[in-house]
């Protein structure tokens, strides 16, 4: 709870999965984004795939989202569970909107607003149960002023398929909720500000948008396995990339994806898999592969709570340490992460970009918690991508796959290609791909695909810095992290507290130099993250001078902007 | 528009005797009197027949003796991680399935730690060709058990000789759907090389087993072992019948007899084509507007 405000509101909604919880979130989520508000939805799935308890959060606001907020400032509860399960969160000043009569009667905590609505009774008196999510999506729009001209347009749009009976049912619904509503006394101050321009957006998950950028950035070739919690970005690029005249093939197991992928590559085609920890452990050896043979190609993590099957549907950042070192050998990558929906597409786009320049793996790192969440960004133009191609042979004098050159980088060639014959090989070789094994071979090898990662740094824009001057404390975070943080530091501020913040994009190779400065700006710096051992803080402390004080969560959740608040609060002291 | 491609576009188009398919760069790398010789001798006679442009060869192995050789072929080539060339054949030819693509491989390579590979690539009718070069062992680490030995062979990781069944490649992709099934004796160059050739020119996932002597580790299988228990096929036995082809086996094994030559062929839709089929299904090209993708997430 940070106090009532008329700009922000987060509504949770809670039930049995197959209620249709998931629908009133999108619905509301798709709405508001209509209507010109900015939207930052999260949601929770059973880890079963019948019943359960399902949870679907929106955040919405007049003004810019980073996050998810702290906690919910309105409580739908579709039943019992959904009410047991947030009842600890009802604390005095927020809302709960609930089924009644049901199996449950809450009991309503002092300075908690409650407004009951026949939910299901109403749906069974329209002899259409499955109504119900509606009934509940019209009160709530008469209660907290949802943009209902909206909600309108968005059911005609996404039942039309379904026929005109169905439009109308649930339009009726949406009414019947709203009369409902309509009659009780508003007695809490919860309500959605007016939005103030309607621009040009998309609403797109994490995993959505990750396909879209690996699309806009000219993908080719995708193989997929399947894996919680990436599985959405193989489903989004199944639909569309053969509109593109692309192919997706479904492999046997992440080792044949990878595999597969470095094929394609070979082949002269932009190629991608995506994967969760799991996934990413098994793909390693041919990680490793891809760096000595200096085949370009994009691995999309979407990190999940482990080790091991860990928790599979839980947020976590926990394989930073295996994006960067898990390999045998002495190999290299470059290992991205995304802050946000934004990023997802953009830093997909980039990642295909550096794969291509500087042929090898590049790793995009993204987590749990975004994998599912939406939010709107602007209208991306295609045209506005810059996109590169990997260097290829002239066709002048006689082909050397991996010839030295000053920045590494060697031409590549396209199989079909007269005078291009060459292999690519797992072994150490020389500069037209035959095997060699001596010492000043593999030395000078190792130092060309080393030598290639030393200029990425320039080919990514400069690591954010939040705020300006000297501060007395510096936030450094990655991943969605950065978001919440984001928020942190602006409340922060708003307190007269001298905070700054530093997000990192590229985490591999670790820009080194925007490190030492930010943190000779900073009197104390503060990293948190979400995962046991601190992997960035190790990374940090072990390549630059910098000492920041690690703080980790790992409870399967992500950081809210209060925890963070009353961290720095705690060390400034 | 949108014509299948086909590695078929690029036979024919060269007048090579076998030696101009034979890449000198890379010393010779295997033992005297190894079997493997005679797969080399097959398969620069097969690509010799098809006249193919080497150009638009791609030859990819895996790791073990075997696998050594794509150095010796004139072509563009990969020499991958232990047990995953089939995987990254398959994607060299979705994504360009106009390029001919030839893996090679060991029984170890292929059978143990690649066989959870091997259904898919048959099952789902993968437009290459797999020459499996069986010797019953594992050669590059100095003879140890493969899936393919014979039970009682002593190895240096079963000094006191083996215990398990080997099991039988042929059998085990007719059961798993390939489309092309043919064996032969290494040393038997003719029949390989009409084998490997018939098997590039088939549409789909085509699996050459020749039975390749290892004289260094393996003192079992000889060549004149090999040779003398390889029975060609009855020539009235119908290759269009995958259980006729099962039955051959399972009777020449029952007579410690092995059936060489072509013993299943059939035709089905390979995955390249019904892909192709699925792009012009949704009217796709590179020129697709992105914009008309990008639409979809409008809220």
């Amino acid at each position: 709870m940070q106090g009532i405000t008329k700009n922000d509101l987060i509504i949770r909604i809670g039930g049995e999965g197959g209620e249709g919880v998931i629908s009133v979130g999108d619905f509301i989520t798709q709405a508001c984004a209509r209507a010109g508000l900015d939207v930052y939805t999260f949601k929770t799935f059973p880890a079963e795939i019948k019943g359960g308890y399902a949870m679907y959060q929106v955040r919405a606001s007049t003004e810019r989202l980073y996050n998810q907020g702290d906690t919910f400032d309105v409580l739908c509860a579709f039943n019992g569970e959904a009410y047991n399960m947030n009842r600890a969160s009802l604390k005095p000043g927020t809302t709960i909107v609930y089924d009644s009569p049901s199996d449950f009667t809450p009991d309503i905590p002092p300075g908690v607003h409650a407004y009951p609505i026949p939910m299901t009774q109403t749906a069974k008196e329209m002899n259409n149960l499955r109504a119900k999510n509606m009934v509940a999506m019209g009160a709530l729009s008469v209660l907290f002023n949802i943009p209902v001209e909206a909600l309108r347009e968005v059911i005609v749009t996404k039942f039309s398929r379904k026929g005109e009976d169905v439009v109308k049912g649930n339009l009726v619904a949406l009414e019947r909720g709203r009369e409902l509503a309509a009659a009780l006394k508003k007695t809490d101050t919860w309500t959605l500000g007016t939005p103030k321009s309607k621009n040009e957006v998309i609403v797109m998950s994490g995993n959505n948008a990750i396909g879209l950028g690996a699309i806009i950035a000219g993908l080719d070739f995708f193989s997929a396995y399947p894996i919680t919690p990436a599985t959405e970005v193989a489903i989004y690029v199944a639909k569309h990339l053969p509109k593109r005249g692309g192919t997706l093939i479904q492999a046997e197991d992440e080792i044949a994806s990878i595999s597969q992928v470095l094929g394609a590559s070979y082949a002269g085609k932009k190629a991608m898999t995506s994967t969760s920890g799991p996934g990413l452990a098994l793909m390693g050896e041919m990680l490793g592969m891809a760096f000595m043979a200096e085949l370009p190609c994009v691995v999309v993590d979407v990190q999940r709570g482990g080790p091991s099957t860990g928790l599979p549907t839980k947020h976590e950042q926990s394989d930073l340490f295996m994006a960067v070192h898990g390999g045998h050998g002495d190999a290299g990558r470059i290992v991205l992460s995304v802050e946000s929906i934004q990023d997802c597409i953009d830093l997909t786009v980039v990642a295909f970009n550096l794969a291509e320049k500087y042929q090898c793996p590049v790793l995009l790192l993204s987590d749990g918690s975004l994998a599912f969440s939406t939010q709107n960004v602007p209208y991306p133009d295609p045209a506005n991508y810059k996109l590169v191609e990997r260097e290829r042979w002239n066709g002048e004098g006689e082909y050397q796959r991996y010839k030295f050159t000053e920045d590494g980088i060697s031409p590549m060639v396209d199989p079909g290609t007269p005078g291009g014959l060459h292999i690519a090989t797992g072994l150490e070789h020389n500069e037209s791909g035959l095997p060699s094994y001596t010492s000043a071979n593999h030395e000078a090898m190792q130092d060309k695909r080393f030598r290639k990662l030393k200029n990425v740094v320039n080919d990514v824009d400069p690591t954010e810095v939040d705020g300006d001057g000297a501060a007395d404390l510096g936030v450094i975070a990655w991943g969605s992290t950065i978001g919440v943080v984001r928020e942190a530091l602006q409340r922060l501020r708003a307190e007269g507290y001298k905070v700054k913040g530093f997000y990192p994009k590229l985490l591999n190779p670790l820009p080194v130099q925007q490190f030492e400065d930010f943190g000779a700006s900073c009197k104390q710096l503060l990293l948190p993250e979400v995962n046991f051992q601190g992997q960035l803080a190790h990374f940090v402390r072990a390549e630059t001078s910098l000492r920041p004080q690690s703080y980790t969560i790992c409870g399967g959740m992500p950081f809210t902007p209060e925890m963070i608040v009353n961290k720095v609060k705690e060390i400034l002291a | 528009m949108n014509a299948i491609l086909q590695p078929h576009q690029h036979f024919n188009k060269v007048d090579f005797k076998p030696k101009d398919y034979k890449d000198e760069k890379t010393p010779s790398f295997w033992c005297a009197g190894c079997g493997h010789y005679g797969v080399l001798t097959g398969l620069l006679r097969a690509l010799s027949e098809l006249g193919v442009d080497p150009n638009h060869l791609v030859s990819v192995s895996g790791i073990g003796c075997s696998s050594r050789l794509p150095y010796f072929v004139n072509s563009y080539k990969m020499h991958t991680l232990h047990g995953r060339a089939g995987p990254v054949a398959t994607g060299v030819h979705l994504a360009r399935p106009d390029l001919a693509v030839v893996v090679t491989g060991g029984d170890g390579d292929g059978f143990s730690i690649g066989g959870g590979h091997m259904p898919h690539l048959a099952r789902k009718n993968i437009n290459i060709t797999y020459i499996l070069m069986d010797n019953h062992v594992y050669g590059l680490t100095k003879g140890q058990c493969s899936p393919t030995s014979r039970e009682e062979m002593k190895a240096a990781v079963t000094p006191y000789g083996g215990m398990e069944e080997p099991l039988d490649p042929i059998l085990y992709m007719l059961t798993y759907g390939a489309t092309f099934v043919g064996q032969a004796f290494a040393g038997n160059a003719k029949l390989g090389a009409q084998l490997i050739k018939e098997g590039m020119e088939h549409k789909g996932f085509s699996f050459i087993n020749l039975l390749s002597q290892c004289p260094s580790f393996n003192e079992l299988d000889t060549a004149l072992s090999f040779r003398n228990a390889c029975d060609q096929v009855d020539a009235a036995h119908d290759i269009s019948d995958r259980n006729a082809a099962m039955q051959v086996v399972y009777k020449a094994k029952q007579e410690g007899r092995i059936p060489t030559g072509l013993l299943y062929k059939s035709e089905r839709p390979a995955l390249h084509e019904r892909m192709a089929e699925l792009v012009k299904r949704v009217g796709g090209s590179k020129d697709y507007d992105l914009r008309k993708i990008i639409d979809l997430a409008r809220p």
